[in-house]
């Protein structure tokens, strides 16, 4: 046998093994990402299906009677008298009035427990809103409590003995009244999206964490995105290279590791206790996220500045161009693409962001929507973390729920990243 | 076209860093302190806040000691004002406070709060001593053979400790070492555990640091299963463990009832009244405490205050009995209500 046909034989022999190899590598692989997808299915359809009952609530329809004697005895109609009086006495006299059999101290107690404790403010909202309704009466609508809600929902076994669950059998009997009275049912939860953080679950919404989520986002996008470009630029174009450039760049991908928390650390240091800016607002919630964010940004726009073909520099100089016109004119319109991505990835991580926040003062329990930067706020993660630990088990489905929302957050930012990638892309 | 719109970017942090002074005056209330505390600490903010004459009141959960460490900064608007406690201030924590000019605090004990040991109704119900907690759980535990001798916890299964309890193998979900509810549980259990030996009290006055390793070391080998501190977590791998017990809040047994069961303590069950009464023995009192200093000069603290120690918030029919406090005796509500009814000095 000659050398070739040695070669030959030796190959050959070799083949089947190589071929099967590579199907087996191409198997890891197809593996690997279905293993990755089960991951992710799994996670949206536990979320679905814990989540998605909280987007409708509970709501019970009652009369109630707007009586003078309760609300303004005196007959002064002054606004003093209308927004102190005692609304959640109306409540309870319509229960009474709809169910008179509810009669010992205990019976009557479980039974203004149906409604939620925000009954008395929509009525006030009634009677303020138009005093002449005084002596009438109306059909109102109100939230029932997340206990009703609950067991509407099915999320309460009312097959369960009594003392195993948190509603009496009396309770679930009045509820089922109500119900085929068509007086309780559910409804599209507009509160969840509108209000603010509660310690009733069938009262808390999202609108306040998400409303800070955007300002504390906003701040760091208006630091992060004109001071990381500007560095990136600075660095890729102009800079020389030396030790102090290398150093820099050392730090800089040292700090996109460093963990989040000592950015928070830090924020409390200088921010607030150097300069003094107030404690769990966004204006410092955004300042910290930007310290976070900056080292992404300025690593993705210098990888997207070094794509750029070094021929668009030679020929924009060439043709009599300046540095700075170099630059502006044609290599950074080229790179935005790159640039606005690694923005994009930044701001969704500094989205998720819990750990530094906690430092600053932003895992609070705050009912009023934010209204400025100066704010008390919290975002979105927070207010996750903050439910995932309330005892009532009607958190669960609002804690799903959130996770939902934060979701629907990221997709939209990673889609408004994947648009204006194929946008303004180039290709050369 | 690049240039200029590159510009107004570039001034933006200069404009923004404007914004910031330093926070002058603030409308609403601050509050720090401990997770155990935060549920009703906000019940009694909400319902402030929407009564419409003061703002809602912020509160942060950060924590029993971080509470204390924001609180003791100092005195002034950046400060807070209240910092909820799940266990009363220590003497270091008031020379803290001192040394930063917090010189009056007025402490509000607001109710009870109590440690459920727990597992899932499907396991059998368990009827615990302290001792046998104690047996259970430390690292080290006195030789059944010559008790006068510490040795490494031996004990595998409950039936090795009593023979009462069943043949499983000890399984122990609770709180990590930064929770107020494992210090409590701690104080409560295992060294109430650790005194039924008698020359183990006594060691107490002879050699304290050697007391605390014995009575306050938790095993490590595994049988205690550091679960993070999130209640919720614990209360959902009981239910697919059932052979595990867990450690945690009273109001987490009582949400959950309908899976979950409360093991006995020294023969008294985990129930409101129980632990109302004071018979059962792993309770604890809850605590918040006001800066008197900033009485008056941020509006609505004392209002707060009036609000909380009222009987239709902290009273035995009050709201926050509804989210699991355990209430105080009247006579005592009255009394903590008349030494804070007010305030400014």
């Amino acid at each position: 046998m000659n050398k070739a046909e040695q070669t030959r034989a030796r190959v050959e022999a070799g083949l089947k093994r190589r071929y099967a190899a590579e199907r087996r590598f191409r198997a890891y692989g197809l593996g690997a990402v279905l293993l990755g997808l089960a991951f992710v299915v799994l996670l949206f359809s536990t979320l679905v299906s814990q989540g998605w009952s909280a987007f409708r609530q509970a709501y019970v329809t009652l009369d109630v009677q707007y009586d003078a004697a309760i609300i303004d005895p005196e007959g002064t109609r002054d606004t003093a008298t209308l927004s102190t009086a005692d609304y959640a006495a109306l409540v309870r006299a319509s229960l009474k009035a709809r169910f008179p059999e509810a009669q010992s101290r205990q019976e009557t107690k479980a039974l203004y427990a149906l409604v939620s404790s925000s009954a008395a403010q929509a009525v006030q909202a009634r009677i303020l809103g138009d005093p002449s309704r005084i002596g009438g009466h109306e059909r109102l609508t109100f939230l029932a409590n997340d206990r009703v809600d609950q067991l509407l929902k099915g999320r309460i076994d009312r097959n369960l003995d009594e003392d195993s669950r948190s509603l009496t059998d009396q309770q679930v009997g009045w509820i089922d009244a109500l119900a085929a009275d068509g007086a309780l049912s559910l409804h599209f939860n507009k509160g969840f999206f509108t209000q603010g953080d509660s310690r009733e679950p069938e009262q808390a919404g999202v609108w306040g964490a998400v409303v800070g989520s955007l300002f504390t986002l906003g701040v760091t996008l208006l630091l992060s995105f004109p001071i990381g470009v500007s560095a990136a630029i600075y660095l890729e174009e102009f800079a020389r290279r030396g030790k102090w450039t290398d150093l820099i760049e050392v730090n800089i991908n040292n700090l996109a590791a460093v963990p989040s928390i000592v950015f928070g650390l830090l924020g409390l240091a200088v921010f607030l206790n150097f300069f003094g800016m107030p404690r769990s607002a966004p204006l410092v919630g955004g300042i910290v996220l930007t310290l976070l964010t900056l080292p992404t940004i300025i690593i993705a726009s210098r990888a997207a500045l070094k794509a750029v073909p070094p021929s668009i520099r030679e020929a924009a100089l060439g043709m009599g161009a300046s540095r700075i016109q170099m630059v502006m004119h044609h290599v950074f319109p080229l790179a935005m693409p790159g640039i606005l991505t690694g923005t994009i990835i930044g701001m969704a991580r500094a989205l998720g962001e819990t750990a530094p926040l906690l430092m600053i003062g932003m895992v609070a329990f705050i009912v009023d929507v934010p209204k400025g930067l100066s704010d008390p706020a919290t975002v979105l993660p927070v207010q996750v973390y903050l439910w995932a630990d309330s005892a009532e088990r009607a958190f669960v489905e609002r804690t799903s729920a959130a996770i939902l929302v934060l979701l629907a957050f990221l997709i939209v930012m990673n889609a408004a990243a994947v648009y204006l990638r194929n946008r303004f892309e180039r290709r050369w | 076209m690049m240039k200029r719109a590159l510009i107004p970017a570039l001034l933006a942090p200069a404009i923004l860093g404007s914004l910031v002074q330093a926070q002058a005056g603030r409308d609403y209330i601050s509050m720090v302190g401990s997770s155990t505390v935060y549920p009703f600490a906000t019940t009694v903010a909400e319902q402030f806040g929407k009564a419409g004459k003061f703002k809602t009141p912020k509160v942060e959960s950060t924590g029993t000691g971080g509470g204390f460490k924001l609180f003791c900064s100092g005195v002034g608007a950046q400060f807070p004002d209240i910092s909820n406690a799940s266990r009363a201030i220590k003497s270091s924590e008031r020379d803290q406070c001192a040394k930063a000019g917090v010189k009056d605090i007025a402490e509000v004990k607001i109710g009870y709060d109590g440690i459920a040991v727990a597992n899932s109704k499907k396991g059998p119900l368990f009827k615990l001593t302290r001792k046998e907690l104690y047996l259970a759980l430390a690292k080290q535990v006195p030789d059944p053979t010559n008790t006068q001798n510490l040795i490494a916890n031996p004990y595998k299964t409950w039936k090795e400790i009593n023979k009462a309890l069943p043949a499983d193998k000890i399984e122990v979900l609770g709180p990590p070492p930064t929770s107020g509810t494992r210090d409590a549980f701690v104080e409560l259990v295992l060294q109430d555990g650790c005194n039924s030996f008698s020359w183990i009290k006594s060691l107490k006055d002879v050699d304290e640091g050697r007391y605390n390793k014995v009575c306050n070391t938790i095993r490590e080998d595994g049988a205690y299963i550091d679960a993070g501190e999130n209640d919720n977590l614990i209360v959902q791998k009981l239910d697919s463990n059932a052979k595990a017990l867990g450690i945690f809040g009273y109001s987490f047994l009582e949400e959950n009832q309908s899976h979950i069961q409360g093991s006995f303590i020294d023969g008294v069950a985990p129930t409101f009244e129980n632990i109302a009464s004071m018979k059962y023995p792993v309770s604890r009192p809850l605590y918040f405490y006001v800066k008197t200093a900033h009485v008056g000069v941020i509006p609505g603290i004392q209002e707060y205050v009036n609000e909380f120690t009222s009987d239709r918030a902290m009273g035995g029919e009050g709201y926050l009995a509804n989210k699991g406090l355990v209430p105080q005796p009247a006579a005592e509500i009255a009394k903590v209500r008349k030494a804070v009814a007010n305030l400014k000095k």
